[in-house]
């Protein structure tokens, strides 16, 4: 009881100082111990699939890409908004507070819950983690939409290259590091990394785990031996980049419109093979992640960083 | 026997705790990045891997015992990589 107060605590003093910042990395820096401690409120709460998924995406690869923005937009960064700015920023940020308490409070008790139906239907998917089940069965939809936007967001980086550094390589080469703690942590980690992805995406059909998070450890993985210069960024025309990243949400498309010609429902699986079907989803939608992820943090083609 | 395992465990943790109050009152106390680092790197590894001895008695999943000691090695690996890394982009600035 002590402790969750503590860490309630803590997270709201680490909110009110990302928002209070006044440098851009400085905000950044607070905004990835926010998302650690978020993530401790979760296991506390007993939900550790969304604890794994906060700490890896929600405080590494956001603080990751957000430490790459405040660094891109530079001085930009620092100028503080105006008057009028911050009255909006104010404004919005206190409608959604209110929001969300008012939603929170204004549940009828007990709240509804659709986790009885979870239960009894598990069985049919095969799978041992409620919240697998869900993200890949019974709301598979909505996992699909995510993986999509995925792609939509890596197009979206890619669009804001320049004309002349189109089909180079993303991001800017980083210098080789021959030795130093760099040069050690990117032949060190990778291997342990690597494995501990393909743990974490097995074991999520019947334990906390699964794509997404294996995805960010596997770019995390990646984008170190990038830092280090010990591989070289990939071109955007490369036709296996293209292939890799598109093929885990159009796989999941193919077998969703499967399940409508033979089910005669869209993402329907047929019965006995649901498992086979979701894993080979799950195996395909953590390599379009990762390199996604991996190639939305070195940012587009020809930028300096 | 398990009296002592378990006094033997809550020492180790409090010595961590300890180690940890440190490594933050040198973080937040000592002058320069150079020795604000060192003291939150040696705190910390300390600290942890004392935390991480009084909890192996107390482990029960299969594999938790190697798997904690696993954390301490990978923060250990982590932290002596990054402390170099800010400490030489503290000296450029």
């Amino acid at each position: 009881m002590i402790a969750d107060g503590l860490i309630a605590a803590a997270i709201l003093v680490v909110a009110m100082a990302t928002v209070a910042a006044r440098g851009a990395f400085t905000a950044v820096a607070l905004f990835i111990a926010y998302g650690l401690l978020l993530s401790f409120a979760w296991v506390r709460l007993g939900a550790p699939d969304i604890a794994l998924t906060e700490a890896a995406i929600g405080a590494g690869l956001s603080g990751a890409l957000l430490l790459g923005a405040a660094a891109r937009a530079g001085r930009a960064a620092e100028r503080p908004p105006g008057r009028a700015m911050t009255a909006a920023i104010a404004l919005g940020c206190t409608g959604v507070t209110v929001a969300l308490a008012a939603a929170i409070l204004l549940l009828p008790d007990p709240a509804p819950s659709l986790a009885p139906q979870v239960a009894a239907n598990m069985a049919t998917t095969g799978l041992g983690n409620p919240v697998a089940a869900v993200l890949m069965a019974f709301r598979g939809l909505d996992t699909l939409l995510e993986s999509a936007v995925l792609v939509l967001a890596v197009i979206a980086a890619w669009s804001l290259a320049p004309d002349e550094a189109w089909g180079g390589p993303s991001g800017v080469a980083q210098p080789m590091s021959r030795d130093g703690p760099l040069a050690l942590l990117a032949r060190l980690l990778p291997p342990l990394g690597i494995l501990a992805a393909v743990h974490i995406l097995w074991i999520g059909k019947d334990a906390p785990g699964g794509k997404f998070q294996a995805a960010a450890i596997l770019a995390a993985m990646w984008m170190l031996a990038w830092m280090a210069g010990r591989v070289a960024p990939p071109q955007v025309s490369a036709r296996w980049l293209r292939v890799v990243v598109a093929a885990g949400p159009a796989l999941f498309i193919a077998i969703g419109m499967l399940g409508w010609l033979t089910e005669g429902a869209f993402l329907a699986y047929p019965p006995g093979l649901a498992l086979p079907i979701i894993m080979v989803v799950e195996v395909a939608l953590t390599a379009s992640i990762a390199v996604a992820l991996a190639l939305l943090v070195m940012g587009p083609p020809g930028r300096r960083a | 026997m398990s009296l002592l395992v378990d006094a033997a465990s809550i020492a180790a943790i409090l010595a961590g705790l300890v180690f940890f109050a440190a490594g933050t009152a040198g973080l937040l106390r000592f002058p320069d990045a150079s020795s604000r680092l060192h003291a939150l790197t040696k705190a910390d590894h300390l600290g942890l891997g004392l935390i991480v001895l009084g909890l192996l008695p107390r482990a029960d999943a299969v594999g938790g015992a190697p798997r904690l000691v696993a954390v301490w090695l990978l923060v250990l690996v982590s932290s002596a990589a990054a402390g170099p890394l800010l400490a030489r982009l503290a000296r450029r600035r």
